[in-house]
């Protein structure tokens, strides 16, 4: 079961070390992990997808409220969440195949954001299993390198993470 | 003073922080980036005590902590006295005992290069402490020191540790110090909640089988008169782990001793047997719970705890209440009447007579281990006991009857050797009144013998008691038992002359090597006053008895009586 996280924390120096350390210790795995500024500026929040049963998400969930840092930690249901996250590929590419690849950036929704003689690059925005789609696609042009942000989630509605 | 300012030197803050905390002890050894701090502490009230090796620093800090509920407080320098500091905060860290470790750091502007004694000592200690601070403005040190002694003493008690980087300590600051901590993120609940006090109560007036299994967690609540009550209200029998000696009195009728490896048979039976477990301040450790599957596999078990991370952590909890266990308790006793444990009680007391704790009464006039124990006991009662890791350790706690909190001073968690002397140190420092005991073993006391010097230079009567096998006795017994009696690398004998070696540090020096010897020995450390050491020449290859194997189930406990 993999459950995502949204942990609003200190703004402070050594709080993704104190965060990834407690993980490490006690053998939790991560999936992935962001970490960015919020609307207050002394706070981060951290979404982190976390692999385990409930006992284990029980456990994650305690340890991490033992951080003095860690202001609040949120379980977010994928029901009532909108998550996101973004790739970028570095593909091979010539003029023959060029046109092949805008094709299926257009059908979702990314974008080249560089074309050089050999190579493009597309970004893509989305959920998990369209990153995973775009990039079984892409895969036969021969993706040289390629990075993920890690997911970033958000609740839907007016009730948030914060309040 | 609070409210008006005052302009001053970092080092100068820290020390009017101190003050504030409250604090009139500190355990340290010096350093060049420390020099500005020593210099203040050279005109302060605050005692000093100089150690010879920061590790006791730490140790004694704790020991002074545990002996007295207050925030003990150590300092080293950066680098290498920093390191040093490192298991005696992992042992605070583990036994939840609070303590604020000081550390010089080089200046601000060369961290990171590997400056000469740098370490980066915030990111070695996070996994053992509470949490840590590295200053990195003057102005913020009044709100760190303030914080650190909030975050150390409230909640789950423990270390915190503030790196001090030297610019810092002398950089000028508007003093401040602040009345109140805001931490949004560090909210400890106190108030167990009442819904679940009455479950608990209600589960407590069925049952037939109950037992209180009691640790730390009720000294460092000093919970322990509201443990006694409940007991007495309920009829309930009470074990105390290692770490929860002396929270419920060792002669009382209720009293099941401690429970695990070298529990008695009668705690662990009733654990096993109970159908109502009452956990309060524990946290079920391995050797307490022996095979887990199996332990209290009969009972309904109610888990009162401050810390939620506490619960289902390792044995799945019916009833939880996190909370203070003071307060959860004294609720307790307003919902709960008695239980239905007439026929329990009776079947405990059978279980008393026929499998007390017991030692072979020696052939001719050597020193059982267990007969110094009581000899201790009967001599001082009232005494701190502290004690290193081993069989001795294993001894003290199976055959001295703790009657008060805090008397009773053991490295649990860690089992760290080299902890009781220190800790000893730390203890008498707090208590001067209290006659203090290391009980120590041949090996636990080499690995930080060099504290003589510090007994002794500061007149601190410390009696270290030395249960004298020649071996290291614990790791023997396993090698005996599960090693086909191989001794690889556990005999020590004729290390030392214990005694000329307290007498080289100017201490006072007395061998026993024949059982009258004993008493007369004890009774001539206390009457002295002086610092002093006793080498006890004890059975070489007495075992600690009964034992648990690792891994069985409690139940499966094994005399190890050896018979001559
Ligand atoms: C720092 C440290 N190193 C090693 C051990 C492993 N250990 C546990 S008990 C023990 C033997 C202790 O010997 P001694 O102090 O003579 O006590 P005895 O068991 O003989 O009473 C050892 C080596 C430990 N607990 N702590
Ligand atoms: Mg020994």
């Amino acid at each position: 079961m993999r459950h995502t996280l949204s942990v609003m924390v200190e703004n402070r120096h050594g709080v993704l070390a104190r965060v990834a350390g407690m993980f490490a210790r006690r053998g939790y795995n991560i999936d992935s992990l962001t970490v960015g500024v919020t609307e207050d500026p002394t706070i981060s929040r951290m979404t982190i997808v976390v692999r385990g049963d409930d006992e284990v998400l029980e456990q994650v969930t305690k340890q991490l409220n033992k951080l003095i840092d860690v202001i609040r930690v949120s379980d977010l249901k994928a029901e009532d969440t909108v998550e996101r996250e973004m790739a970028l590929f570095k593909v091979s590419s010539d003029v023959n195949n060029r046109s092949e690849i805008m094709q299926i950036v257009d059908i979702f929704r990314a974008r080249i954001i560089d074309v050089a003689p050999k190579s493009m690059i597309v970004e893509v925005t989305g959920d998990e299993t369209k990153i995973e789609a775009i990039e079984q696609l892409l895969r036969p042009f021969g993706i040289k390198e390629m990075v993920r942000t890690g997911k970033v989630a958000l609740r839907r509605g007016a009730k948030g993470v914060s309040s | 003073m609070t409210g008006s300012t005052e302009r001053m030197t970092g080092a100068r803050a820290l020390i009017e922080c101190l003050y504030r905390e409250g604090v009139d002890t500190i355990f340290g050894y010096p350093g060049g980036v420390l020099l500005p701090i020593y210099d203040e502490l050279y005109s302060s009230n605050i005692r000093h005590i100089l150690v010879r090796h920061e590790q006791a620093a730490a140790h004694a800090a704790e020991g002074y902590a545990r002996a007295t509920g207050k925030t003990g407080v150590c300092l080293a320098t950066s680098g290498p006295g920093a390191t040093n500091l490192v298991t005696g905060i992992a042992n605070a860290y583990m036994d939840s005992i609070p303590m604020v470790a000081l550390t010089g750091q080089v200046p601000s502007s060369m961290i990171g290069n590997d400056a000469f004694q740098e370490a980066n000592i915030t990111g070695i200690t996070m996994p053992i402490t509470k949490h840590n601070y590295l200053v990195q403005d003057v102005k913020e040190l009044p709100r760190i020191i303030k914080e650190a002694f909030h975050i150390a003493s409230t909640g789950r008690p423990g270390p915190v540790l503030v790196d001090l980087p030297k610019d810092i300590t002398t950089d000028m600051v508007d003093f401040y110090y602040p009345d109140k901590v805001e931490l949004r993120g560090y909210n400890p609940t106190y108030q167990g909640n009442l819904q679940q006090i009455k479950k608990a109560a209600a589960e407590i007036e069925r049952s037939a089988k109950p037992v209180i299994y009691a640790g730390g967690g009720v000294i460092s609540a000093n919970a322990a008169a509201e443990l006694k009550e409940l007991a007495e209200k309920i009829q309930a029998p009470v074990t105390t782990t290692l770490t929860g000696m002396g929270g419920f009195p060792g002669n009382h009728p209720l009293f099941l001793g401690m429970p695990g490896m070298h529990g008695t048979k009668y705690a662990n039976y009733a654990i096993q047997e109970s159908d109502l477990l009452i956990a309060v301040g524990v946290r079920f450790d391995d050797r307490v719970t022996g095979k887990l599957k199996s332990f209290a596999s009969n009972a309904k078990i109610i888990h009162i705890d401050i810390d939620p991370a506490e619960i289902s952590k390792n044995v799945k909890v019916d009833i939880p209440i996190v909370g203070d266990a003071k307060w959860i308790l004294s609720h307790l006793l307003k919902y709960t009447g008695k239980s239905q444990s007439e026929k329990w009680l009776e079947k405990i007391e059978g279980w008393k007579k026929q499998y007390p704790l017991h030692y072979m009464e020696p052939a001719g006039d050597e020193i059982k281990p267990q007969y110094i124990v009581e000899q201790i006991n009967a001599v001082c009662p009232d005494a701190i006991i502290v004690t290193e890791v081993g069989q001795h350790q294993m001894w003290a706690a199976q055959y001295f009857k703790y009657t008060e909190p805090r008397t009773f001073i053991s490295s649990g968690g860690l089992g760290t050797m080299g902890y009781g002397f220190p800790a000893a140190i730390g203890a008498k420092v707090a208590r001067p009144d209290k006659v203090v005991i290391d009980v120590s073993g041949d090996g636990s006391f080499q690995m930080n013998s060099q504290e003589m010097a510090t007994i002794v230079q500061n007149n601190i009567p410390v009696i270290i008691a030395i249960f004298n096998n020649g071996f290291l006795g614990m790791v023997r017994q396993w090698q005996e038992i599960f090693y086909g009696k191989r001794y690889s690398s556990t005999c020590i004998r004729d290390s030392v002359d214990f005694v000329k070696l307290a007498e080289a540090y100017g201490a006072l020096g007395i061998r026993a090597t024949k059982r009258d010897e004993v008493r007369p020995a004890i009774e001539k450390a206390i009457a002295s006053g002086r610092p002093t050491l006793i080498d006890f020449i004890v059975e070489c290859e007495e075992n600690v008895s009964p034992m648990v194997p690792a891994g069985a189930a409690i139940n499966e406990i094994l005399d190890l009586e050896r018979k001559e």
